[in-house]
C-alpha cells in the first residue's frame, strides 16, 4: 500500500502547493487590482485611519481631522468656516464621496501621494504616526470672509470670484448660499442622509459651485469682450472717437427694437469710451454686427471661452461643460457659440443671446484687462506641502496667451476707470484705490420674464498690486427694476477689493 | 538490505522533547499574536492575556504529559501543529469580534464559546489517546460505523437550512454539524471495509477500452457511496462535505487497492455528479457563478440579486488584495466586510488580509506539515487498517484545507465548510482534537519499538507479509527486498527501527495462529475471507500471464534492483504506471496475492 501512499502525499503536496500559488497570485499579482477595486470599502476605511492633512489659508488650518470612536472612519473631517470655504474644499464624505478640492487632492491629504513616501517610509521607522500632507491655498483669508459675508448678509443667492492678475492666483471663491460640508463627514449615517437629501432637495441649490460650475449670461460685462474685439481690429483705434450707432436701433427684418437705459441722449453716437460708461447696448450690438460674428468670437475665446480643452468634445445637443481649465477643481466652459443671424449677433455681442460665463471667467478677464492683456492661468492651490509642511510642489504662476496688445488693455482699462469715476457706478470708488469696473444685468426668459442677474466686475490697484473680482447675483427676491449691476453687485466687489488691497 | 537491526529498540529517543519544545512555541506564538492584537487596538495588553496563555499553555502541556505517558513514541510534530493551529484559531476568532459587522453586531463574538469547545476538544483528545490504546480496536466497528454514519449524514435533513445549507441538527439553543464527526466515523468504515474488500476490489475485474473496470458487484459500494455522496448534495445543499467524502472514499480505495482505474472512475463519477448538480442546484450554481467571475455581484443591479447571490467571495478578495504581501498587521484590517462569515467559513481571509502572504503560506505550511505527519504515520504503520486509517484521516484534512481554502481564495468554487482548527466551530474542533488523537495512537504504535511483550503481538499482525515473503523469497532465492516495503515494514526514521524485520520467530507466530494481540485485534468478517479465497481458486479473465505477486512490488523505477531471475516473463511495462492499464500486469500490491490473504485470515 505505500506505492499509492506515496502518491496520494504528493496529491496532497500538490493540493497545498495549489493553495499557496492561489494565495500568491490574489495576494501580489492581482493585489493592486483587488485593493484599488471601488467596491473595496477597505480602501476608504484605511483613508480615515490617519489624520487627514488640512487645507491652509494665509498658512492657517481651515480644516481639521478629529479622532472619533469609529473603528472604520477613525479620523473625522472637521471644517471651521465650512460654508464659507465649501466652494473650495468641497466635503469629503464617509458614505457619499467627496468633491472639489477634497477630492482632486485626496492622494496628498491621504498621504497615499508617491511625493509623501520617503515622510511616510521616516514616519513609520522613528515610529511617528502617520498623517496625510497639506494643501496650501491661494485663497485670501480676509477677501474670502468679505465676500462670503456681504452676499450672506444681503441674503443674496450668488457667487464671487477673485484674481490676482500678475499671477492667477485665485484669492476669493464664494458660492451663497453654501453648505456645511462638516454634517457631510460626520460619523452618523443617518446625520449625513438627512444632510445629503436636504442638499440635493433645497430648492436653492446650496450644494451647486456658482462661482465656477455655474454659467451665467454675463450681460453687460460681455461689451468688455466687444470693445476689446473693437479696439483690437484697428477700426476703432481711439476709443474717444464718436461712434455713428442710432439708438435705439433696430433687430434686422424685425419690428423689434434694441433700446438703451441711459436712452437715446448719451448712447447715439457715442464714443466707445462713454458706450462702454453708460452700457450702450445699441453701441456695441453695432460693433459686434460691423466687425461680424466671429470676429468677436475670437476674441471671446482668446478671453478663454469656448475652451473645451483636452476633452475636445462637444455633444451633439450641445456644449460638454468639460473644460481643461482645471484649477485644479474642474472649471466649467464658458461659451460663445456662433449665432446663426444678425438679430442673435446683435445680442450676442452684448452678453445675452446663448453667450454663458462662469463669474471665475468674467474675474479672468477684467483680470486679463488689469494684466495689461497678459492672461493668466488662475489657480487655486498655491503649493503642497508635506505632513511637517516640507513644500513638496509649488505652482507657478503661468501665461496662458496675451487676449489684447497692452495698448488696447490699457485703453480698455481707461474706460474701466470711466465707468466708475463717471458713468453706471460711481459708488465702486474706493478712495485711494484706482478702481475700473463695469456693470451687468443680464436679462432672462421669453420677454425678458425672469428676474435678471445682476453683475459687477472690477479690479483696483494700489501701488501697482492688483485685484480682479467678479459678482453675480441671481435676485429673485427684489424687484427687477432695481436690479443693477451696480446696486446689489457691486458693494460685495467693493468689499472684496479693499480686503484684498488692505483699505 | 540490513533491515534496521542496527539500533536496538531499547534505546529509540521518543522524541518527546522535541514535543515539548515545539509545543512552547505553538503556545507562545499565539499568545504574542493575542498582545499584539491589544496594542494595535487600544495600546495596551488585551484583557484576560494571563487567563488565555496560562489557560492554552496548561491545555497543551497537559496534552503533552498524557501523550508521554500514554503515546511515548508519536510523532512529535502532531500535537504542536494542532495546538499551534488552535490557538491561532482563537486569536483571529478573538480579534474578529472585536469588528463591527454589517448588520449582526454580536454575531462573531463567540471568542469565548470557542474557547471552551477548545477546551472540550482538547479533553476529548486526552481522552482518545488515554483510552484508544490501539486504533485496531475501532476496526470492529466498522459496520456499526457505517450505520452511525448513515444516520448523522441524512439526520439534518429535517432541519431547517442555514445561510443556504442543509447541514445543521438544532436542538434547542445546541446545534452542531454531524457532517463533522461523519468525517471521521465515515473514515474508520473505509478503512475497516476496504481492508477486508480490498482483494476483491483489485483483483476481480474487466478490461473495459483499456481500463480494468471492477465487476458489478464489487463496483456497488462505490456507486453507493458515489448515489449517497450527490445526496448529501442535493438533501442537504452541501457540496463541500459531498465532495470530502466520496474523494476520502476514491483516494482510500486506490490506497487499498493500487488500482489508478478507480482512481479514474472516482473522478469521472465526481466531475459528472458535480456537474449535474452544479447546472440544476441554483445554490451551487450562483457559486460557481461567484466562482467563475467573483466581482458579478456588483454589476447586478440590485432589484435583479437574488437571494443565493452574495459578494461574500469579492469582499475576501478585496481582503486579500489590501494585505498584499505583509499584511496589515493584527487587528488593523476590516475583516468585518466579509459578514458573518468572517470567523468561520472565511476566517482565513482574515489571516490573509491582516498577516499577508507571509501568513497565509505559514498557516498552509503548517497544514501541510500536519497531513505530511498523517501520511508518515500512514507510512509507518504496520497494520493494514491503520494505513488506511491514517491516510483516510489525513486525506479527509488535505481535502477539507483544499475545498475551504480553495474556496475563500476563488481558487474552486466556494463551498460551506469550515477551516480546521481555525475556524469558529464546536463540533469542528471536536472532530479535528479527535483526528489527531487517532493519527497519534496509530503513530504511536507504528513508531514504538516492540517490548518484548508485543513483539509476538505485532509479529502476528504482520507475519502474514513476513510469512510470506518468505516464502516467495524461497521461491525466488535471489529476490531482493524492495525498498519500498523496508520503509513500510520499518518505521521512517531509523532511530526506532523495526524488529520485525529479521524476527526468527514470525513463522512460528504465524504458526501458532494468533493473530489477536493483547488488545484484541478483531477477527476479520468472514465476507472478507470468502472473497479472497473465491479469488483465489478462480483467477480473473484479465490475468493473462499471472505473475507471482511479489515480483511486482520490485518498482520497475527503482535502479538497482535486478529483476527476479525465476519470475515469468515481465511486462513491458515499469509496473508503477498505472497498473490497469496493462495487459497481462497484475494489478495487486505488495502486501495481497491471489494465494496470500492476509494476516488476520489466517
Amino acid at each position: 500500500m505505500n506505492k499509492p501512499l506515496r502518491k496520494v502525499s504528493i496529491f496532497c503536496l500538490v493540493l497545498v502547493a495549489a493553495l499557496m500559488l492561489r494565495a500568491n497570485w490574489v495576494q501580489v499579482v492581482k493585489a493592486a487590482d483587488y485593493a484599488d477595486n471601488p467596491n473595496n470599502n477597505r480602501r476608504v476605511y484605511e483613508s480615515y485611519s490617519h489624520p487627514r492633512g488640512d487645507f491652509l489659508v494665509d498658512g492657517k488650518p481651515i480644516t481639521g481631522s478629529e479622532d472619533s470612536d469609529s473603528k472604520k472612519y477613525e479620523y473625522v473631517r472637521t471644517y471651521l468656516n465650512g460654508p464659507m470655504y465649501a466652494p473650495v474644499t468641497g466635503f469629503k464624505s464617509q458614505f457619499y464621496g467627496s468633491s472639489f478640492l477634497e477630492s482632486v487632492d485626496d492622494s496628498i491629504l491621504t498621504g497615499d501621494d508617491d511625493r509623501l513616501f520617503v515622510r511616510r517610509v521616516i514616519d513609520t521607522i522613528t515610529g511617528k504616526d502617520r498623517r496625510g500632507g497639506n494643501v496650501a491655498l491661494t485663497i485670501n483669508g480676509k477677501a474670502q470672509e468679505a465676500a462670503y459675508n456681504s452676499l450672506v448678509s444681503q441674503n443674496k443667492t450668488g457667487a464671487v470670484a477673485a484674481i490676482d492678475p500678475a499671477t492667477g492666483k485665485i484669492l476669493t471663491l464664494v458660492s451663497t448660499p453654501s453648505f456645511d460640508p462638516g454634517k457631510l463627514s460626520t460619523n452618523d449615517k443617518k446625520v449625513q442622509d438627512q444632510a445629503w437629501k436636504a442638499l440635493e432637495q433645497d430648492p436653492a441649490k446650496p450644494s451647486e459651485n456658482r462661482a465656477i460650475r455655474t454659467t451665467y449670461a454675463p450681460g453687460s460685462t460681455f461689451k468688455l469682450i466687444t470693445a476689446a474685439a473693437a479696439l483690437s481690429s484697428g477700426q476703432y483705434a481711439n476709443p474717444d472717437a464718436p461712434t455713428n450707432f442710432q439708438s435705439p436701433s433696430r433687430y434686422p427684418n424685425s419690428n423689434k427694437e434694441l433700446i438703451d437705459q441711459a436712452g437715446p441722449g448719451k448712447c447715439a453716437g457715442a464714443t466707445l469710451k462713454v458706450a462702454l460708461e453708460y452700457s450702450c447696448n445699441t453701441v456695441f450690438a453695432g460693433i459686434g454686427t460691423q466687425l461680424g460674428d466671429d470676429a468677436v468670437k475670437k476674441q471671446a475665446e482668446a478671453f478663454g471661452f469656448n475652451d473645451f480643452g483636452k476633452y475636445n468634445y462637444q455633444s451633439p445637443t450641445g456644449v460638454d461643460t468639460k473644460n481643461n481649465m482645471e484649477i485644479p477643481t474642474r472649471v466649467s466652459a464658458s461659451l460663445f457659440p456662433s449665432n446663426k443671424d444678425g438679430a442673435a449677433t446683435m445680442r450676442a455681442s452684448i452678453g445675452q443671446q446663448d453667450v454663458q460665463a462662469t463669474p471665475l471667467q468674467m474675474a479672468s478677464v477684467v483680470a486679463t484687462i488689469a494684466n495689461n492683456g497678459k492672461m493668466m492661468q488662475p489657480y487655486l492651490v498655491d503649493s503642497l506641502k508635506s505632513q511637517n509642511m516640507d513644500t513638496i510642489e509649488q505652482t507657478s504662476p503661468k501665461q496662458i496667451s496675451e487676449a489684447v496688445s497692452p495698448t488696447v488693455a490699457g485703453q480698455l482699462q481707461d474706460m474701466m476707470q470711466g465707468v466708475v469715476t463717471e458713468g453706471t457706478c460711481k459708488t465702486a470708488q474706493i478712495p485711494g484705490v484706482k478702481v475700473g469696473g463695469k456693470t451687468g444685468t443680464a436679462q432672462r426668459g421669453v420677454n425678458n420674464k425672469d428676474n435678471p442677474y445682476a453683475w459687477f466686475v472690477s479690479y483696483g490697484e494700489v501701488d501697482g498690486k492688483k485685484v480682479a473680482v467678479a459678482v453675480v447675483i441671481e435676485d429673485s427676491n427684489a424687484d427687477r427694476d432695481d436690479i443693477s449691476g451696480c446696486g446689489s453687485a457691486a458693494p460685495t466687489a467693493v468689499a472684496v477689493m479693499k480686503a484684498v488691497l488692505g483699505k | 538490505m540490513g533491515r534496521n537491526t542496527t539500533i536496538t529498540p531499547q534505546s529509540a529517543p521518543n522524541r518527546r522533547n522535541t514535543e515539548l519544545m515545539m509545543l512552547g512555541f505553538a503556545v507562545l506564538v499565539p499568545v504574542l499574536a493575542y498582545v499584539n492584537i491589544g496594542l494595535a487596538g487600544d495600546g495596551r495588553l488585551p484583557a484576560g492575556l494571563a487567563t488565555y496563555g496560562l489557560g492554552l499553555g496548561a491545555l497543551a502541556f497537559v496534552a503533552h504529559l498524557v501523550v508521554r505517558k500514554f503515546a511515548p513514541y508519536a510523532d512529535p510534530l502532531l500535537l504542536p501543529l494542532a495546538t499551534f493551529l488552535n490557538g491561532m484559531g482563537l486569536v483571529l476568532i478573538y480579534r474578529i469580534g472585536l469588528e463591527p459587522t454589517r448588520g449582526r453586531s454580536k454575531a462573531l463574538q463567540t471568542a469565548p464559546t470557542q474557547l471552551l469547545w477548545s477546551a472540550l476538544g482538547i479533553i476529548l483528545f486526552l481522552a482518545i489517546v488515554a483510552f484508544l490504546r490501539d486504533h485496531r480496536i475501532l476496526q470492529r466497528y466498522t459496520y456499526t460505523a457505517m450505520a452511525v454514519a448513515l444516520v448523522l449524514l441524512v439526520s439534518p435533513i429535517p432541519f431547517p437550512a442555514v445561510n443556504g445549507a442543509k447541514i445543521w441538527i438544532s436542538l434547542g439553543p445546541l446545534s452542531f454539524q454531524p457532517g463533522e464527526f461523519t468525517k471521521i466515523i465515515v473514515t474508520v468504515f473505509f478503512a475497516g471495509y476496504l481492508m477486508v474488500k480490498r482483494d476483491a476490489l483489485a483483483l476481480a475485474s474487466r478490461k473495459v477500452v483499456g481500463l480494468y473496470l471492477p465487476r458489478g458487484r464489487d463496483m456497488g459500494p462505490i456507486l453507493v457511496a458515489w448515489l449517497l455522496s450527490l445526496l448529501i448534495l442535493v438533501a442537504e445543499r452541501d457540496l463541500g462535505t459531498s465532495l470530502l467524502f466520496f474523494g476520502v472514499f476514491v483516494v482510500m480505495l486506490y490506497i487499498a487497492t493500487e488500482r489508478t482505474s478507480w482512481l479514474l472512475f472516482g473522478l469521472g463519477l465526481s466531475a459528472a455528479g458535480a456537474g449535474l448538480v452544479g447546472s440544476i442546484e441554483p445554490h451551487v450554481k450562483s457559486r460557481v457563478h461567484a466562482w467563475l467571475d467573483p466581482l458579478y455581484y456588483y454589476d447586478v443591479p440590485i432589484d435583479k440579486l437574488t437571494v443565493t447571490d452574495s459578494d461574500q467571495l469579492a469582499q475576501a478578495l478585496f481582503g486579500y488584495g489590501s494585505g498584499g504581501l505583509l499584511g496589515k498587521g493584527l487587528n488593523q484590517g476590516y475583516p468585518g466586510e466579509i459578514g458573518f462569515a468572517a470567523n468561520s467559513d472565511f476566517i482565513l481571509t482574515s489571516v490573509g488580509e491582516e498577516l499577508g502572504l507571509a501568513g497565509m503560506m505559514a498557516i498552509f505550511m503548517v497544514y501541510g506539515l500536519l497531513i505530511e505527519r498523517g501520511l508518515r504515520t500512514a507510512l509507518a504503520a504496520r497494520d493494514p487498517f491503520g494505513k488506511l486509517l491514517a491516510a483516510g484521516l489525513s486525506v479527509v484534512m488535505a481535502l477539507q484545507v483544499f475545498v475551504v481554502a480553495g474556496g475563500v481564495t476563488g481558487l474552486i468554487p466556494l463551498t460551506g465548510m469550515t477551516m480546521p482548527f481555525l475556524a469558529q466551530g464546536g463540533s469542528s474542533v471536536l472532530t479535528n482534537w479527535a483526528l489527531v488523537a487517532i493519527l497519534i495512537v496509530i503513530s504511536h504504535t507504528a513508531r514504538r519499538p516492540a517490548a518484548p511483550v508485543e513483539a509476538g503481538q505485532i509479529a502476528a499482525i504482520q507475519n502474514s507479509r513476513g510469512g510470506r515473503r518468505r516464502r516467495n523469497n524461497s521461491d525466488v532465492p535471489n529476490q531482493q527486498l524492495d525498498p519500498a516495503d523496508a520503509d513500510e515494514l520499518a518505521p521512517p526514521t531509523p532511530v526506532h527501527g523495526s524488529p520485525l524485520g529479521d524476527l526468527p520467530d514470525a513463522p512460528a507466530n504465524a504458526a501458532s495462529g494468533s493473530p489477536d494481540g493483547p488488545n484484541g485485534a478483531p477477527a476479520p468478517p468472514p465476507a472478507g475471507a470468502d472473497d479472497a479465497t473465491q479469488i483465489t481458486a478462480r483467477p480473473p479473465a484479465g490475468f493473462a500471464e499471472p505473475a507471482p505477486p511479489d515480483a511486482m512490488t520490485v518498482p520497475g523505477g527503482v535502479p538497482g534492483v535486478p529483476a527476479p531471475p525465476a519470475t515469468p516473463p515481465r511486462p513491458a511495462a515499469p509496473p508503477e504506471q498505472s497498473s490497469g492499464s496493462q495487459p497481462g500486469h497484475p494489478p495487486i500490491g505488495d502486501t495481497t496475492g491471489p494465494s496470500g490473504p492476509r494476516g488476520h485470515s489466517q
